[in-house]
């Protein structure tokens, strides 16, 4: 995304987004933007559309209404080489790591760099030595294929592959779900590691909030359309993890102590 | 949830035929621009030989074996329910001819696109659903593949190309078969087998077959992958995208073979009443 007009505000900005699936609407009018350098980590409930507002961003779904901005530039001003281009740009670890089953560790690694660069074979190899490495892993299990591998092992080479195009911007979909809570500080240690090593703006989507305290430098929560009234705004909270710990807010503060409340009673009266 | 109105207010029979009939219309409208898209791929930029090679793999080699036994108990089966009849016109030793004409201009086609879209078409779709229910489907994209291209190219050039072989596998193997039931239990002949059969089929015959089989695997092939790449959510919608898979294949395979069958004929009377004999 190295766009001529660097001097822009947000590297990734949401205009007005809004996003529906047939009639059921998942986004309303969200906006925000994400600073160069900057972490900004999206919590809220299952089925808030936090994995959805990744996908816009990766143009992996296109918004019923809005813009979406990369440096300051459209989307959808841009051509289909020019996207093809620029989402090379964005590295993205997905929720399940979406490591492709019928490749090997290595094979899903270097994937981008075969289908998008003319680089040597020798050259290429190195590059996924030293990604399996920064991600902990050995080249020992290169030739091993994902169904072989545990859960941190393939958040790990997700990591890895996201990391081998060498992106601006690193797209989290609740990196740590689904791991123990060893494996789960490791992905946040690795999340920290690779905002240290390389200037990359990040935005992780988790409801885990040992993830939030330690890589958070600024959280947006989003709230579920179902249960928000039509003139309330879906961004319920913006601020520093702090302040979501400190906040007044009944439903920042159900969320961030992951307190059930009256949960079930509202879950069977809308059954 | 805002305030988007109910989709269907009224639900009536006649409410619920327009849907189908709405739902048809846009599957096959959706179907064409996947073909389309599929088409441009194929045109600007080949898939990697690699992973042609595979699918190739994958659909051919690994379809021989039941492209045997389907042709081999066709053939057979054949030679049971065609020997009465024509014993009882004295006509036994002919038994080769309506086996090897029945197998290389219908049967053979038809039901070894029928075996393959079994084997092939439900093991593609539920292996693209898999991979799209996971994420891999997107996963692609984020990575700069184009999934069309990178998936669907490959199984369709496979299909295209190795579908016709194997119904000219499954026809050998038919007509060995009847020949075999022929002549090892009901005593039929092999001189006459053989003689009937070669006085009967043409090239021309052998050759409608191939070209339908070329339709039934770019049916399969293609209708599969769209099965796969719009299927639901979870384990369910798996197991419903392979299914529709073969459902929807076996419809347009009985489809194509009637328009294709009609067309096949009706050229083969034009060119017959242009050009006298040319075609055998």
């Amino acid at each position: 995304m190295n766009e001529p007009n660097s001097s822009e505000k947000y590297v990734i900005e949401l205009q007005n987004i809004s996003r529906q699936f047939g009639t059921q609407e998942v986004l309303r009018d969200i906006s925000f933007g994400v600073r160069r350098g900057e972490t900004l980590v999206i919590i809220g409930e299952s089925g808030c559309g936090k994995s959805v507002t990744m996908k816009l961003i990766m143009n992996l779904l296109q918004p019923s209404q809005g813009d979406i901005q990369w440096s300051g530039r459209s989307i959808s001003d841009r051509s289909t080489r020019e996207l093809h281009r620029d989402r090379l740009r964005i590295g993205y670890l997905f929720q399940g790591a979406a490591l492709f089953d019928s490749l090997s560790v290595y094979e899903n690694v270097a994937f981008g760099l075969k289908q998008n660069t003319k680089l040597k074979k020798a050259e290429i190899d190195q590059i996924v030595v030293e990604r399996l490495r920064e991600v902990g892993l050995s080249d020992s299990i290169s030739q091993k294929k994902p169904a072989q591998l545990s859960g941190g092992m393939k958040k790990r080479v997700g990591l890895a592959r996201a990391l081998a195009m060498t992106p601006e911007v690193m797209l989290y979909d609740e990196p740590t779900t689904g791991l123990d809570p060893v494996m789960t500080d490791v992905i946040n240690e690795l999340i920290l590691q690779t905002r240290a090593s390389r200037p990359v703006t990040s935005i992780v989507v988790t409801h885990d909030m040992s993830t939030v305290k330690k890589v958070a430098d600024r959280i947006i929560m989003l709230y579920p359309l179902t249960r928000l009234k039509p003139d309330e705004s879906q961004i319920v909270f913006e601020g520093t993890a702090e302040e979501a710990f400190q906040s007044s807010s009944p439903r920042v503060h159900q969320f961030v102590y992951g307190e059930a409340g009256d949960r079930i009673r509202e879950m069977a009266e809308a059954a | 949830m805002s305030s988007v109105p109910t989709p269907y207010p009224r639900d009536t029979i006649i409410h619920g035929l327009g849907r189908g009939v709405i739902n048809t219309i846009c599957l096959m409208g959706d179907l064409f621009l996947f073909g389309w898209e599929m088409v441009g791929w194929m045109i600007t930029r080949l898939p990697p030989r690699s992973n042609l090679w595979l699918c190739m793999y994958h659909i051919g080699i690994q379809s021989i074996p039941v492209i045997l036994i389907t042709g081999g108990f066709i053939g057979m089966v054949l030679a049971v329910q065609s020997y009465d009849q024509f014993k009882l016109m004295h006509m036994e030793n002919q038994i080769g001819a309506v086996i090897s004409i029945s197998l290389v201009e219908e049967l053979g086609p038809v039901l070894a696109a029928i075996m393959l879209a079994g084997r092939v078409g439900t093991s593609m779709s539920a292996e693209l659903g898999t991979m799209r229910v996971t994420e891999q489907i997107d996963a692609l994209r984020a990575l700069g593949a184009d999934p069309v291209h990178y998936l669907v190219v490959p199984r369709f050039l496979s299909c295209c190309l190795l579908i016709p072989l194997l119904t000219v596998i499954a026809d050998a193997v038919g007509i060995l078969g009847g020949w075999f039931f022929s002549t090892q239990v009901l005593g039929v002949d092999s001189f006459y087998y053989w003689h009937y059969s070669k006085n009967f089929v043409f090239a021309y015959d052998v050759l409608g077959g191939i070209f339908k089989s070329f339709f039934f695997g770019a049916a399969i092939s293609l209708i599969s992958c769209h099965r796969g790449f719009h299927c639901g959510a979870g384990a369910e919608g798996v197991g419903k995208a392979a299914t529709e898979a073969f459902v929807y294949s076996f419809i347009v395979i009985m489809f194509l073979d009637f328009m294709l069958g009609v067309t096949i004929v009706n050229f083969y009377h034009f060119m017959q009443s242009v050009y006298p004999g040319v075609i055998r």
